[in-house]
């Protein structure tokens, strides 16, 4: 490995750390849910080292424990998941063309909000060891905390549960909030988001989650990049 | 149970990593378009804010202590503060605000 790759290796390690311990404390409710579906901490584990999604695995736990025909988990979860799309599509370009193949394969596979929030905030182009560095700490964080909220979900108190279920939020608003704060097309946009998000959930409460997400968001980027298209040097 | 969990298991993760894998494999040029390039930086800020507004409300035990922990988590990150530290400080505000929000049984 280059001196170059370690230090990326390091670095993703470092600004992975938060990410494994909030997927931690999230991933623990997750696995009091796939509990209640009847999964082992085996299968809950496997489930979460293969999807590493929260919005996705909750989804599809969500018609696991009715039953519900494979087919309809397939629909929901490419619905709750396609803004991975978006993200894959997003870290596509930030490769340099001199970087192997293989690299696409694997940081494709661990393309989570948060991995994927970190590494399009780094300068210049991808270097796939950051991302590795990374997902060294958030997957074992997010599927042994499956494991163990299968395991031991039970014992922990309605109170704890409710403070450990915003910590997926903060860390989403750590994200957003800071651009937000530099750039007032991304900040409007956002706010946006909340305000639209609110109202669909009032006025179209029979819309999924997932299906909300997706729609709102290319409504609201798409209509961010017709209004006011980026500028490549200043967001260089 | 007729569906077996290792069936659900592999079909979602299958779906799953086609989402991410295939997109990030396939486009191998970079994106011209001014346009589709904009819409792709805005993407991740819109998603996260959708998907944060107003489920917060809906996860924990009140809805005050959500939007408590909402309003605390943007005003620490504003102020810099990391992932790590927004996820705690928001964990915090609800756990003490239901102390005096929720009735002990």
């Amino acid at each position: 490995m280059t001196k170059e790759n370690r230090l990326a290796l390091s670095e993703g390690v470092r600004d992975g750390i938060p990410i494994g311990l909030a997927y931690f404390v999230v991933s623990f409710t997750l696995g009091i849910i796939a509990r209640q579906v009847g999964m082992t901490p085996f299968e809950g584990f496997l489930m979460s080292l293969l999807n590493n999604a929260s919005a996705g695995e909750y989804a599809a736990l969500s018609v696991m424990i009715l039953d519900a025909p494979y087919l309809e988990l397939v629909v929901l979860t490419f619905i709750a998941n396609a803004r991975y799309i978006l993200m894959s599509a997003v870290l596509s370009q930030k490769f340099s063309p001199d970087t192997p193949f293989y690299h696409r394969i694997f940081v494709g596979f661990d393309v989570t909000d948060e991995i994927f929030g970190i590494s399009v905030a780094r300068a210049g182009k991808l270097n796939p060891f950051y991302n590795y560095g990374a997902m060294l700490v958030a997957l074992p964080g997010w599927s042994i905390g499956t494991a163990l909220g299968i395991f031991a979900g039970n014992i922990l108190p309605p109170s704890v549960l409710s403070a450990l279920s915003v910590a997926l939020y903060g860390m989403f608003l750590a994200i957003i909030i800071p651009p937000s704060h530099k750039d007032k097309v991304v900040g409007v946009a956002v706010i946006a988001g909340f305000v639209l998000s609110y109202l669909a959930s009032i006025f179209f409460s029979e819309i999924s989650g997932g299906t909300r997400i997706i729609f709102l968001t290319i409504l609201i980027a798409g209509l961010a990049a017709v209004i006011h298209p980026i500028n490549d040097e200043e967001n260089k | 149970m007729t569906h077996e969990i290792y069936i659900y298991i592999a079909v979602m993760s299958a779906v799953t990593l086609a989402i991410r894998i295939l997109p990030i494999t396939l486009i191998r040029r970079e994106i011209k378009n001014v346009t589709l390039r904009s819409f792709l930086y805005y993407v991740p800020y819109v998603t996260l804010a959708v998907m944060t507004f107003p489920a917060i409300l809906h996860a924990t035990q009140s809805e005050i202590s959500g939007a408590l922990a909402l309003i605390v988590g943007i005003l620490a990150a504003w102020f810099g503060a990391s992932i790590f530290r927004a996820a705690v400080l928001c964990c915090v505000v609800v756990f003490v605000s239901e102390i005096f929000l929720i009735p002990t049984p």
